[in-house]
């Protein structure tokens, strides 16, 4: 205001004349110069966020995307000559039977090279030759061929993430083994397909055999108890506070409650579900279902909010025609209102939801974080989720798990960006305005 | 397992009870020929629903209090000789190691009275889930049976289901704040243990964390020292970074779009902006690890700087990238909400945009600004993935952004991850931060929501 001040503080000249003199007209284009710079900050601003989540994305992309396919090494199983009882296909000598076959990649190879030859594919594979035969007996006492995923080292080693021409010592595969693994390429034994593996199979300590799919499953339980919790109980408080609750201070005290809880670190909810439900009421630790019960807990204010706002948004009308053809104050609201709110809710509903996905911390504290091989079969049994996977694979310090988490998080981004494309489509395909 | 059918069973019962009640009615109405009170569906409710909530209450009641029942029936059952000169800690490892072998894992060689527990344990289960069944499919049953006999023309069945749904829908608004009930009592209870073990201005002001517990009970070692003020003081700065970073980007973003962006910018700049909103923090974490921690280290080795692999600088910054949205949205409201009259008025007296932005526009949308940097600062200081993943682990008073520091959450996850004891002064530790972050964070809301409302300008 201060240039205004003093224009308007000088009697003799009128605005008019002080604009138009010399040292105005500087001053005039001094201030629209200042305007043009705090717009251009703006604009600043506005791209370091915006070039921080390209940025963000990018590195999650380029460090990521090589996860999703798995150097495989064709190898030859033989059978003929195996000890295998049919009526016992676990208990055969898989580890020695993976050997031979390992070993008989490399004939030119002395035995004392054998360790060099087994470091070359994973160490799941006795197991995966096993489960191929057991999936199919007839393979017994034949000769077949069959895809291993390869170790880590040369996975990366494939994929280009291992510079071939560092020092020797410097890189964690040695001159033999890229031999090797180009002796293999050569005979065509090496193929790169899709990794099926990262969505099928669960937690491993080796990152060639490696998946998502325990935590996939075990964040589908979590989510699930949460939405079986969360929504009808959140929808039921929202209905109560929204259309019956007397203006009081009782419900103004569950309205504040409700804000607060809402602004509460998620940790402590954590802290909460430790406390009551793992030590109090003894539930087991990780279960998804205690997972997702701490996490409705989180959720239903989100839930609450979101369905006040959408039963706000209701014109008064719908209820006034309502109780005017006599309909109880009740009937007014399940049958006419809710269904006009059900969008909105929804749409709340759903991005409570992906919020909850996403969550880690209360998730570590109930032990979701454990090292679990097996997809769970149930909501008591032990799991993780995808978001707590990420973290157990970020601490990882196999290199394989570099890629692996990122990838992870991609595919946790994907779920997430699918939930949300649900609620915007379901905004406007449903929601109506007045 | 017959519970496993419980829930189908019980389905099944309620919708036959529905369609009972429904028929049951429509049959008498006909009969007397008379129009009930209610409609049809209303007694098909009213028999639903005394027939599915006393079985609800008992299921519930029973899956919480079953379980002790019968753990107190097999500790009370061992033989004397046994329990004999055990205290509660030992009592319940015992308890721990029955419930073990009667989960099928079995360590060493269990004496034979431990055995038998187990097995006893085993069996008491099996009886309490079959009487579970049975108990719930009788009162479910008997609540039927009772209540088909009240369907009749002149009963008033909407008035009872609807003061039913009344309650329940006042139970549903209850439970938020049974939910804030549980947080402060656990956080007390388990606090108050902890200042039994530690004195509270220790906690409070003490300058040393280093909650290190000897692992054996009769190892010499430090007792550990559990001083808040470090594990505060890295809180505050990595909030303080944050912000710093938050505040300028965030702000300028919402005036921009606010006032300066034409309204096609604004309607796509905005929703990508706020995609930061909607990234999980573990992604956070994850990329100030990957990317934002040895940038900064190379940066700094550049200029001759030494800074830690895990400073409290990539944390911060990375937490402030992930508060932009959140102020800027919130001042973006808060803009929004000074009305028109007072731009175009600015606008006459021959101000710029920035004069009017600066002078008129932003002092009078300072307080929803102000509310939002203060639930911006709470969230900062609760936010915990990461600084879980990107800070450090050891306590550090330092005002050095390129220094390793920790933070209160960081402390609460790592004293809790793990096999976790209830009667370490560690894990209770963690409670007491725990006490204390939600302390503050609520301090931090309830003043942002106060600033907002009474120093807001109304323009009416």
């Amino acid at each position: 205001m201060s240039e205004i001040e003093s224009a308007m503080s000088t009697p003799p000249r009128t605005i008019g004349q002080e604009l138009m003199s010399e040292e105005g007209a500087r001053r005039v284009r001094r201030r629209y110069r200042a305007d043009a710079r705090f717009r251009a900050y703006g604009i600043i601003a506005i791209c370091i966020a915006l070039g921080v989540l390209a940025i963000l994305v990018g590195t999650l992309v380029s460090s990521g995307y090589t996860a999703f396919v798995q150097t495989q090494v064709r190898v030859t199983v033989d059978l003929r000559d195996a000890d295998i009882d049919p009526a016992d296909v676990r208990a055969a000598n898989w580890r020695g039977i993976a050997t031979g076959a390992i070993e008989s990649l490399f004939p030119d190879l002395p035995q004392s090279d054998a360790r060099v030859m087994r470091d070359m594919v994973s160490q799941g594979a006795p197991f995966i030759i096993r489960d191929a035969v057991m999936d199919d007996p007839a393979l017994i006492g034949t000769v077949f061929d069959i895809e291993i995923p390869a170790s880590d080292r040369i996975d990366q080693l494939n994929k280009g993430a291992i510079d071939r021409d560092s020092p020797a010592d410097h890189r964690v595969v040695t001159d033999q083994q890229i031999g090797l693994f180009d002796q293999l390429e050569a005979e065509g034994r090496i193929s790169t397909p899709f990794n099926t593996a990262l969505f099928t199979a669960a937690d491993s300590r080796f990152p060639e055999l490696a998946g998502l799919w325990g935590a996939i499953v075990g964040s589908f339980y979590a989510l699930a108890v949460c939405l079986v919790l969360a929504f009808p109980i959140g929808i039921a408080a929202a209905i109560y506070l929204e259309e019956f609750a007397p203006k009081n201070r009782w419900t103004e005290m569950i309205e504040i409650n409700i804000n607060n809880l809402a602004a509460v670190p998620s940790v402590v909810f954590g802290l909460l579900g430790l406390a009551v439900f793992l030590n109090v009421f003894g539930m087991p630790r990780s279960a998804p279902l205690v997972g997702g019960m701490t996490l409705a807990l989180m959720t239903m204010p989100t839930i609450i909010i979101a369905s006040r706002a959408a039963l706000k948004a209701v014109p008064p009308s719908i209820r006034e025609g309502a109780l005017g053809v006599g309909a109880s104050h009740q009937q007014a609201v399940l049958h006419h209102v809710l269904p006009l709110a059900m969008p909105g809710m929804l749409t709340g509903t759903i991005i409570g939801l992906a919020q909850a996905l996403g969550e880690t911390a209360p998730l570590l504290l109930i032990g979701m974080n454990a090292f679990i091989t097996a997809a769970p079969d149930s909501m008591l049994s032990p799991s993780t989720a995808l978001p707590t996977q990420i973290y157990i694979w970020a601490d990882s310090p196999e290199r394989g798990f570099v890629a692996r988490t990122s990838a992870a998080i991609l595919v946790l981004l994907g779920f997430l960006v699918c939930m949300n494309a649900i609620a915007i489509w379901l905004r406007s395909r449903l929601e109506r305005r007045w | 397992m017959l519970t496993s059918y419980l829930p189908v069973v019980l389905g099944l019962l309620i919708l036959y009870s529905f369609v009972m009640g429904r028929r049951r009615i429509r049959v008498a109405a006909d009969a007397q020929a008379v129009r009930p009170h209610s409609q049809f569906g209303y007694y098909g409710l009213y028999v639903a629903l005394w027939c599915g909530l006393p079985a609800l209450i008992v299921v519930l009641a029973w899956l919480m209090f079953g379980p002790v029942i019968v753990d107190a029936v097999v500790m009370s059952s061992l033989p004397d000789q046994v329990t004999a000169g055990l205290d509660s800690a030992k009592l319940g490892l015992l308890e721990a190691e029955i419930k073990a072998i009667a989960g099928g894992v079995v360590f060493g060689e269990p004496s034979a009275a431990v055995v038998a527990a187990a097995e006893r344990l085993n069996s008491l289960r099996g009886i309490s889930s079959t009487a579970m069944f049975v108990v719930v499919v009788c009162v479910a049953l008997g609540a039927i049976a009772y209540s088909r006999r009240r369907v009749a023309p002149d009963f008033r069945a909407r008035n009872k289901v609807e003061r039913t749904t009344f309650w329940l829908m006042v139970l549903c608004s209850v439970i938020a704040i049974v939910t804030t009930v549980g947080i402060v009592l656990s956080l007390l209870f388990e606090s108050f243990r902890f200042f039994q073990l530690v004195p509270f201005w220790e906690f409070l002001f003490g300058t040393t964390w280093d909650p290190q517990m000897p692992i054996r009970a009769d190892q010499v070692a430090a007792e550990g020292a559990f001083g808040a003020l470090p594990v505060l003081a890295g809180t505050v700065l990595i909030s303080v970074i944050a912000m710093l970073v938050a505040i300028p980007v965030g702000l300028l973003t919402a005036i921009y779009l606010a006032e300066y962006a034409p309204g096609r910018v604004r309607a796509s700049v905005k929703p990508v902006v706020e995609i930061l909103a909607g990234i999980p923090t573990i992604v956070y974490g994850f990329f100030a690890v990957l990317t934002v921690a040895p940038w900064l280290r190379q940066m700094g080795a550049a200029i001759g700087l030494d800074v830690a692999p895990n400073s409290a600088m990539a944390a911060g910054a990375v937490m402030g990238i992930m508060i932009i949205p959140f102020i800027s949205s919130l001042s973006d409201d808060a803009l929004h909400a000074v009305p028109q009259s007072l731009r175009d008025g600015a606008a006459a007296l021959g101000a710029t945009r920035r004069e009017t932005i600066i002078q008129v526009i932003f002092p009078a949308a300072l307080p929803g600004i102000v509310g939002g940097i203060l639930l911006a600062v709470s969230r900062a200081i609760g936010e915990t993935m990461i600084v879980v993943m990107a800070a450090g682990l050891i306590a550090n008073a330092t005002a050095n952004p390129f220094e390793a520091v920790t933070t209160v959450t960081v402390q609460i996850v790592t004293l809790l991850i793990g096999d976790t004891e209830f009667d370490s002064p560690k894990t209770l530790a963690a409670f007491a931060l725990g006490l204390m972050l939600f302390v503050i964070t609520l301090g931090l809301n309830l003043v942002a929501l106060t600033v907002t409302k009474k120093y807001r300008e109304r323009y009416e």
